[in-house]
């Protein structure tokens, strides 16, 4: 509808960039510096914006927020909270103890308070044993002395079962209402350790994730924008602030993936292979129906091992400040000039001979001064290009997963460095707004609803597993915000486990909606 | 005898997981689980056959059920101690040693938890040479020994002893047990005299292991090439560098079967290889030809990092190198074939030894 804008913000670790939206159409955007302290960027970044685009800022109906603040407190094990764990499923697990795999500065930061208590369930949902409340109320009275005021609660096959996180939440919360609790089942997938590993992390940021949603409420409100504020998660959805509050791990790599959505948005293809070139390196993805497609394997976070959804991307040493070099043998990158492109590179008058100055060279790049490559030769300047054509190639064909050519869709500063043609890609699309496709993947970001849990299934009751599957992701993406005319399901995953005599599936199953808000 | 400590145990992690063929679970658990027992427990010594008495009694212990259970619900740590306590009642003897029965996956690094809980030495060797799916392939089947009586134990106390007429039904009884279990038992099976060891036992696996891991974190730092390095370790042969182009999978009777599909690249551009798998790669064809089958080793690398794939996280696009091994000679025997070879896994496929049709093409 006409005159609802959406403001998309991206927080990167070098800019913050902010844009404006109508429906599908950008109306403006502007690049500012990050600033040390979150506010002052994104209040910079906002005024900017309403300043340059003459914004009415009472059309503006939600302002979304994509941030590497989360993941960078954890990679500099920085503003985190002391964090309580309580694993239920004694008498199993007491060989590992939580936080077993940490490095010792992040352990440190957090603190090893760990709980093993009774509890937990067997693959098939029987219970380990039973949850012990006075077990729990003693450890809620430990946690007090401690003076530690967030927990993460952990439970054996809790994505199978749930009952008995929710339960000692409730036991824990009677014995101290001002702690933050977090709980495993809501966050990651099976695998005890990984999703508790998530788990510890979510919970030692919720301090944090107070302070900066309170900064973001400020910005906003100063600038006397009177909608509500979403922060992007990391599979492309968004949350709302108060889910921000309980699950800051849920930003978690949300640039990569609204760099790849606002690719898909400004090319206008919902299934491609989106490659992000930077000045170092490029990342690249797959959209599926719009999403990026998840990780399936494990992805390690400031050296730990954690199991909760991310964007399957895969980057290689290739950017537009690749240094080329000719001897021993022909090699582009992985080294960069980085930053100091527009100083180093011969195109703009410096030594050092890169990525940027071949695509110059060849023809298919018109920056700097190409007066200054014109003396390479043209079989060099061909090599290279095959070189860098190929190592992309390869990449894209990795991330497909079949042989099926797809569109590939090429964004960021050097992607003048993607060739037109590039085997295995039925045809390459350069949109326009390249520079700031990840602002505008948090402002077109829509509410999802997520089912994983094992079932134990055969040939005659699998339609009914499914569908019980997919209407409940349907009625979480709902109850996320997401209004239900719009719900669709985007995707379905089943992954049979090796080893176990009982057909056990695993289900995963997402649906995802367009805001409530902006069908009103 | 030497000892082994916390930082060997990611060598012999990672070797594991290339004997593994695929299968025997991810060793990751079973390493942080084994670094723990040695943190609390100290050092594990490992002992050659040859340091063997006569009179030793030495009992191998393994996990038993799904990998992927025993990563949720992890073990208590007292499982192995309980069901050594509850064979060594049975059998009325004290237990000296424990052994691996599987030195691919997961099953490699338990009996380090095991010798740390208990304080026993942990002697060089194992059962398969590899990885396989069920407790009778196991090479003392071969001299007829049994591998009842045996002990099953679960993190809650419980702890089952079996005496069975012949290994398939210790496999039979043991799963049921082990399913009851909640899908995640710990076993103590296959006691041995020290006079038996040398017969019916693959030594030096464990070692093995560990050269392997080692050797292929070297090659990685030092830019070398880790293919290479298995290769001359294993006395194997490179099958087919290739794309994997295809992956099906289903599960039946319990366990991942499935196949996969590479298009060659390099040397073997143009040409297919079909691997058929059962948790373990268990059968390679080129082309409609046969190039390996079980029990010869078949092992798919990251054609890049060196690293062994698992057949669970193999998928499209993998760049791949398939390398095969010869298999511990008594796999050979008409015997052996009968326990592991391709007709036991339902393939209609005479056994040849992968180096013989090499050599023939």
């Amino acid at each position: 509808m006409a005159g609802a804008l959406r403001i998309g913000i991206d927080v990167g670790g070098t800019n913050t960039d902010a844009v404006v939206m109508d429906g599908s159409t950008v109306r403006g955007d502007v690049k500012t510096a990050t600033t040390a302290d979150v506010t002052d960027g994104i209040a910079t970044a906002l005024r900017t914006l309403v300043e340059q685009t003459q914004l009415d800022t009472s059309l503006v109906r939600g302002v979304m927020i994509g941030t590497t603040h989360f993941t960078n407190a954890v990679v500099e094990a920085r503003r985190l909270m002391q964090t309580a764990t309580v694993r239920l499923g004694l008498p199993a697990t007491q060989a590992l103890p939580p936080m077993v795999d940490w490095p010792e500065r992040l352990k440190a930061a957090v603190g090893e308070h760990s709980y093993l208590c009774h509890g937990g369930h067997e693959f098939d949902g029987r219970p380990i044993s039973a949850l012990d409340p006075d077990e729990l109320r003693r450890a809620a009275a430990d946690v007090a002395a401690r003076g530690v005021e967030s927990i993460a609660i952990s439970s054996v096959f809790s994505p199978v079962n749930d009952e008995f996180e929710l339960e000692a939440a409730e036991i824990i919360t009677a014995e101290l209402p001002d702690v933050a609790i977090s709980l495993s089942h809501e966050i990651g997938r099976v695998g005890l350790l990984e999703r508790e590993n998530a788990t510890i992390m979510n919970a030692c940021l919720r301090e944090l994730a107070d302070r900066i949603v309170s900064g973001f409420a400020t910005a906003v409100g100063d600038l006397a924008i009177d909608a509500p504020i979403y922060v992007s998660q990391n599979d492309g959805t968004l949350m709302s602030m108060e889910y921000t509050r309980r699950y800051p791990v849920a930003t978690f790599a949300s640039g990569p993936t609204n760099s790849m959505r606002g690719a898909a948005l400004l090319s206008g293809v919902r299934d491609c292979v989106v490659i992000d070139v930077g000045g170092t390196t490029s990342d690249i993805g797959v959209l599926k129906g719009g999403f990026p497609r998840e990780a399936s394997l494990g992805v390690e976070v400031g050296g730990v091992r954690t199991n909760f959804r991310m964007p399957d991307v895969m980057s290689i040493g290739l950017g537009g400040g690749s240094r080329v070099r000719t001897e021993p043998a022909l090699t582009v990158g992985p080294d960069s000039v980085g930053y100091e492109l527009t100083s180093r590179a011969r195109v703009f008058g410096g030594s050092d001979l890169t990525a940027t100055d071949v695509a110059v060279a060849a023809g298919f790049a018109e920056v700097g001064d190409p007066e200054r490559v014109s003396d390479l030769p043209d079989e060099l300047t061909a090599a290279a290009i095959d070189e860098m054509s190929e190592r992309l190639a390869e990449i894209v064909d990795r991330m497909k997963m079949s042989s099926d050519p797809l569109p590939v869709v090429a964004v960021g500063g050097g992607s003048i460095l993607v060739r037109d043609e590039l085997p295995g890609a039925s045809e390459l699309l350069r949109p326009v707004h390249f520079s700031v496709a990840n602002a505008i993947g948090a402002a077109i970001g829509q509410i999802g609803g997520v089912v994983d849990k094992v079932f134990s299934m055969d040939d005659a009751n699998r339609s009914d597993v499914l569908d019980e599957a997919r209407a409940e992701a349907h009625e979480r993406a709902v109850a996320a915000g997401a209004k239900a005319s719009t719900v669709e399901i985007v995707d379905v995953e089943e992954v049979p486990l090796a080893y176990l005599p009982s057909n056990a599936v695993r289900i995963r199953v997402k649906a995802v909606g367009d805001l409530e808000l902006l069908e009103a | 005898m030497r000892l082994i400590d916390e930082p060997e145990l990611e060598h012999v992690a990672l070797g594991a997981a290339v004997l593994g063929t695929g299968g025997g679970g991810d060793p990751y658990v079973g390493k942080l689980l084994a670094q723990q027992a040695i943190r609390e427990h100290g050092p594990v010594q490992l002992v050659g056959v040859d340091e063997l008495a006569a009179d030793d009694l030495v009992v191998p212990s393994a996990m038993m059920g799904a990998p992927t259970v025993m990563v949720e619900k992890i073990p208590h740590g007292e499982e192995s101690v309980r069901a050594f306590g509850a064979l060594q009642d049975y059998l009325g003897k004290p237990i000296t040693h424990t052994t691996s029965i599987e030195a691919g996956g997961l099953n490699s690094t338990i009996p380090f938890v095991v010798a740390a809980a208990m304080g026993i030495p942990l002697v060089d060797a194992d059962l398969m040479g590899r990885a396989f799916p069920e407790i009778q392939m196991c090479t003392p089947t071969l001299y007829d020994i049994g591998a009842t009586p045996m002990a099953v134990a679960d993190e809650k106390g419980n702890v089952a002893v079996l005496e069975t007429i012949d290994n398939l039904w210790a496999e039979r009884f043991s799963r049921s047990v082990t399913v009851d279990m909640g899908c995640s038992s710990m076993i103590a099976l296959y006691a041995m005299r020290g006079s038996q060891v040398e017969q019916a036992m693959i030594p030096g696996t464990l070692q093995l292991a560990q050269t392997l891991g080692e050797a292929i974190d070297t090659a990685r730092r030092e830019h070398g090439d880790p293919i290479e390095v298995v290769l001359s370790i294993l006395c194997g042969l490179r099958l087919f560098e290739g794309k994997v182009v295809d992956v099906k999978r289903r599960t039946q009777a319990g366990f991942a079967r499935g196949d996969c599909e590479l298009e060659g690249i390099g040397p073997d551009r143009g040409a297919t290889l079909r691997i058929q798998f059962q948790n373990e790669h268990l059968i390679a064809v080129r082309d409609g030809e046969v190039l390996a089958t079980t029990p010869d080793l078949i092992m798919v690398l990251d054609s890049e990092a060196g690293l062994p794939i698992t057949t669970e996280e193999i998928r499209y696009g993998f760049r791949v190198t398939v390398l095969a091994a010869p298999c511990d000679s008594r796999w050979r025997s008409p015997e052996g074939l009968e326990v592991v070879g391709p007709r036991y896994f339902g393939y209609e496929v005479d056994y040849r030894p992968v180096e013989e049709i090499a050599a023939s093409r």
